[in-house]
């Protein structure tokens, strides 16, 4: 059995590794197309990482990217296609962001401060997912439709709220929330040669990663959300509730995608939700998830990678290479790993069938004799 | 039959032997198939007949041995030059394209051209001219997506006599076809032979090969182990054939029946689209009894299972377990209250192909020990009960952490049976059990229920193979149109009788029919048309007790 685990790592990665391998060649392809060394390029975007200020913008990122993969392969693993990710993390963000900001907040203890304006973000992401998974359940809305269009009445709502005179205040030429005051923070860590610090909320993910970990693989529910992800009509035969998991992953999932927009509101430099909140983590969540299987270790280092790669797009343009390169190399890791993992799959199951037809044609060589 | 009894055999295979890294698919391979005949090739499923055809038909080249085509060796590097042979093969699934119509899709990659563009009136009347020929009616004008099976597969067997077939491989050809279809396909086979064609013919509906055929080749374990004549060998004797051994015979010992109830229906309706699917179903079965419900498929048989899990709701009516009223219970519930339930597909219901045995073994135990302790998982013990069951029902696997999809069919099944049975249930509802199982499996399955049964479970059993569901009921009731009939003593019935009841034909089928003809029915068809039709459904369904046998297995 062992080597038969060693398979399964080795085969897992097979997928991955060689979606970005091919990524790189076709990157380069494109490179020399163009008229450009390849090898000047790729150097340039390892040289990046030289610079503290590159680590550590990358770490920083890779937790909103992190915690945007896992709400969205919450749903993943039981087909439940929740792409409202971005419209649940942005008013999640936003309303907390105003929740933090308020004065009557002022007076409370930090940490009861902070956990209040997270606690607030996963009910409000929970709320909006659960939107779509009630006309799911109650009208058999597609959950893929209703998200989608969650996401542009997400943004109304946020357009509508971020006024003067609602929760938003004018600042130059910056519209935003009430900037929270220090005590509503997270502290961050000054890294030496490093403008930004490093976020702690490094942490927050990291613990939800875990969580997700457990929950899959040691317990009940993430059994039944497996169980319903591979095989429904199984899952109802042994007594699952589909529609009862749908509603409860979904919540999950939105309650998870309340926490991305954490790490820049309560770590980063603004101290508030405004116009200029980054935007789009979601669906490089979806890449991700999509990269690291949903797997919670897989997805860490998806995380990573695309966050490596984002921070070093900027080092392409010192080389006159349009850093456009790197979406480039994004975009086809996605579609290469998607096709890598089917290939694998199929591969693995070829493999297994043949193993065991091994390991049992010689325990029955013996009996046939008669 | 043939007047040229010196003329050399259509084909001739010596000592064919194919090997694939680490097992050897074909070996020693030796057949001889005579012009003009119609040659059955029957062989459970995994036993190298398709390996075999592929060899005749040029998509591999054997390791050993040699292909004769009438007298003359010959070395086939593609199916073109099969082709080129006067070889041709039906595939079981129909290679057509839906939105061309049937000439276009018979003359597809062998096109008729008149300088340099496409001849669509020569194509036609070619076409016509072989369908007069062979009595192939079908229109060459009309859409593929338009035409019944029983069209299609016509339209592929032109398709190959297009390209000059002479010798047609035909793999399960009647497969995908209902009897009627069947008989058609008989006699167009029939006319083919009389125009000199060969036809190889694969299959393990053995009754149909018996009556197609006019000889047959066993072939085991990747090997012929020899020929029969289909005048005189019997079903069971083919069966034996093709698995090497005498096949478990299901039977019951002594009764262990007692008087506690353990599942109870009342008055029980389901309601269908526009109708009921079940109506008014009263049963009952006992501890330690086995309870066979007979029909033809699609008379409510899938809905009683899906009332009695709760998978389905019940408009009217009760059912209770033991005494208690679970009718209002959710699947959950009523699994917690002991019922293990066999599902009829085991890939669609039963298990989760991707996940592991012990994860399988989990399903339908989720909130249960061995595999729960409250919220949480309990690996341990799951995987060490899953240990047990391997153990116990000889789940032939070399570990618990394959997937359930690298499982042959019979080890599948014998996981499902072991799981269900864990928990100490009190009911088992057995829905084909068997089906698609190989004989040593079944045998084990057979077992495993008789010892269940003898320990007081109640099981419910619905198979549509005659032979086991009389051989392993205590009763039977027969289902017919959403109603049950009365008990019938499986002692006193026979597959003939039952069959006839299946059917709601007359009690014509034998005076042996003891109370079987049901009184509560209401329409009894005296329409001639309606009679003939289920005298032959029953026929049909006869054949299959004896059949089924091997069906079972290799429909896998």
């Amino acid at each position: 059995m062992k080597a038969l685990s060693g398979r399964r790592v080795l085969l897992g990665a097979a997928g991955p590794v060689g979606a970005l391998i091919f990524s790189a060649i076709v990157s380069a392809i494109i490179l020399v197309l163009t008229r450009h060394n390849p090898f000047e390029a790729f150097g340039a975007m390892g040289q990046a990482f030289s610079r503290p200020r590159v680590l550590v913008g990358t770490v920083n990122q890779v937790s909103s990217y992190y915690l945007a993969a896992v709400a969205v392969a919450i749903g993943f693993k039981m087909n439940l296609l929740n792409i409202g990710v971005d419209g649940q993390y942005r008013l999640a963000a936003m309303l907390s962001a105003a929740l933090a900001g308020a004065s009557f907040m002022q007076g409370i203890p930090s940490v009861v401060r902070i956990l209040m304006t997270i606690v607030a973000a996963m009910l409000i992401g929970a709320a909006w997912a659960g939107i779509a998974v009630w006309l799911k359940i109650s009208r058999g809305v597609s959950e893929v439709i209703s998200t989608i269009m969650l996401n542009a009445i997400a943004t109304a709502v946020i357009a509508y709220l971020l006024s003067p005179g609602r929760l938003a205040v004018q600042q130059g030429n910056n519209l935003g929330t009430r900037p929270i005051t220090d005590g509503g923070m997270v502290p961050t860590i000054p890294i030496p040669k490093s403008i930004t610090p490093l976020y702690t909320l490094l942490l927050l993910a990291l613990l939800v990663g875990v969580l997700y970990a457990f929950l899959l693989s040691r317990t009940v529910f993430g059994f039944k959300i497996k169980a319903t992800g591979l095989n429904p009509a199984a899952a109802v035969a042994s007594g699952i509730s589909v529609k009862r998991m749908a509603v409860a992953g979904m919540l999950l999932s939105g309650a998870v995608a309340g926490l991305v927009g954490m790490p820049e509101l309560l770590n980063g430099p603004s101290h508030q939700y405004s116009i200029n909140f980054p935007s789009g983590f979601a669906f490089t969540g979806i890449a991700i998830a999509l990269l690291g299987r949903n797997h919670p270790v897989g997805m860490a280092f998806a995380a990573l990678l695309w966050s490596a790669l984002d921070s070093s797009a900027n080092a392409l343009q010192g080389v006159g290479v349009p850093n456009q390169l790197v979406v480039i190399m994004q975009g086809t890791i996605v579609l290469s790993v998607v096709v890598a993992y089917e290939i694998v799959r199929r591969y693995r199951v070829v493999l297994e069938q043949r193993d065991v037809a091994r390991a049992l044609a010689q325990s029955r060589k013996e009996p046939v004799a008669a | 039959m043939s007047t040229l009894i010196d003329a050399p055999p259509a084909v001739r295979l010596t000592g064919i032997t194919k090997r694939y890294p680490g097992v050897v698919a074909n070996s020693d391979i030796n057949l001889s198939v005579r012009r003009a005949t119609v040659h059955a090739l029957v062989g459970e499923n995994g036993a190298g007949k398709s390996t075999l055809m592929k060899t005749l038909f040029g998509l591999h080249q054997p390791d050993e041995g040699t292909i004769e085509i009438d007298g003359q060796a010959r070395t086939f590097a593609s199916p073109a030059d099969a082709i080129a042979a006067g070889i041709g093969m039906v595939h079981q699934h129909f290679m057509l394209a839906d939105n061309l119509t049937v000439w276009e899709n018979v003359v597809l990659g062998a096109e008729p051209t008149s300088s340099g563009r496409l001849d669509g009136a020569r194509a036609r009347r070619d076409i016509e001219a072989i369908a007069q020929r062979y009595g192939l009616g079908v229109d060459p004008r009309a859409l593929v997506e338009e035409l019944g099976v029983g069209a299609r597969q016509r339209v592929e067997i032109i398709k190959v006599l297009y390209r000059g077939a002479r010798i047609l491989i035909l793999d399960e050809p009647t497969a995908v076809l209902v009897p009627q279809e069947v008989d058609e396909l008989f006699g167009n086979l029939a006319d083919l032979k009389a125009e000199g064609l060969t036809i190889i013919f694969i299959s393990h509906k053995l009754d149909e090969v018996r009556a197609i055929a006019d000889e047959i080749t066993v072939i085991r374990r990747g090997t012929t182990v020899g020929t029969a004549d289909p005048r005189q060998v019997t079903n069971r004797q083919l069966a034996e054939m093709m698995v090497g051994s005498a096949l478990p015979v299901p039977e019951l010992r002594e009764s262990t029946v007692t008087d506690r109830e353990v599942l109870r229906l009342r008055g029980v309706r389901v309601a269908g689209v526009g109708r009921d699917v079940l109506s008014d179903i009263d049963l009952s079965i006992r501890a330690g009894e086995v309870v066979g419900i007979a029909g033809v498929e699609g008379n409510g048989q899938a809905e009683l299972v899906d009332a009695i899990m709760g998978l389905e709701p019940v408009a009217d009516g009760a059912v209770e377990l033991a005494g208690r009223d679970v009718t209002r219970l959710s699947t959950l519930r009523r699994r917690e209250a002991g019922v293990g339930f066999i599902p009829e597909d085991r890939h669609r219901q039963g298990l989760l192909l991707e996940a592991t045995l012990w994860e399988n073994r989990c399903l339908g135990f989720q909130t249960r020990r061995p595999a729960a302790r409250g919220m949480f998982l309990d690996r341990a013990a799951a995987r060490a009960d899953t240990r047990r069951i391997v153990e116990q029902f000889d789940v032939r696997t070399p570990g618990i952490d394959v997937l359930a999809a690298a499982l042959s069919g019979g080890n599948q099944q014998k996981l499902i049976v072991g799981r269900e049975m864990s928990g100490d249930p009190a009911l088992l509802i057995a829905s084909h059990p068997t089906r698609g199982v190989d004989v040593g499996a079944q045998a084990a399955i057979w077992d495993q229920l008789r010892n269940a049964r003898a320990a007081g479970l109640a099981v419910l059993l619905i198979s549509a193979d005659l032979e086991e569901l009389i051989g392993m009921s205590d009763t039977l009731r027969v289902i017919l149109r959403g109603r049950i009939g009365p008990p019938l003593d499986p002692r006193t019935v026979t597959p003939e009788s039952l069959g006839v009841a299946m059917t709601g034909g007359h009690e014509a089928g034998g005076p042996d029919l003891p109370d079987t003809a049901g009184t509560d029915r209401p329409e009894q068809p005296g329409q001639a048309g309606v009679v003939g039709s289920a005298d032959r459904v029953a026929e049909s369904d006869l054949g299959t007790a004896g059949g089924s046998l091997s069906a079972r297995k290799v429909t896998e």
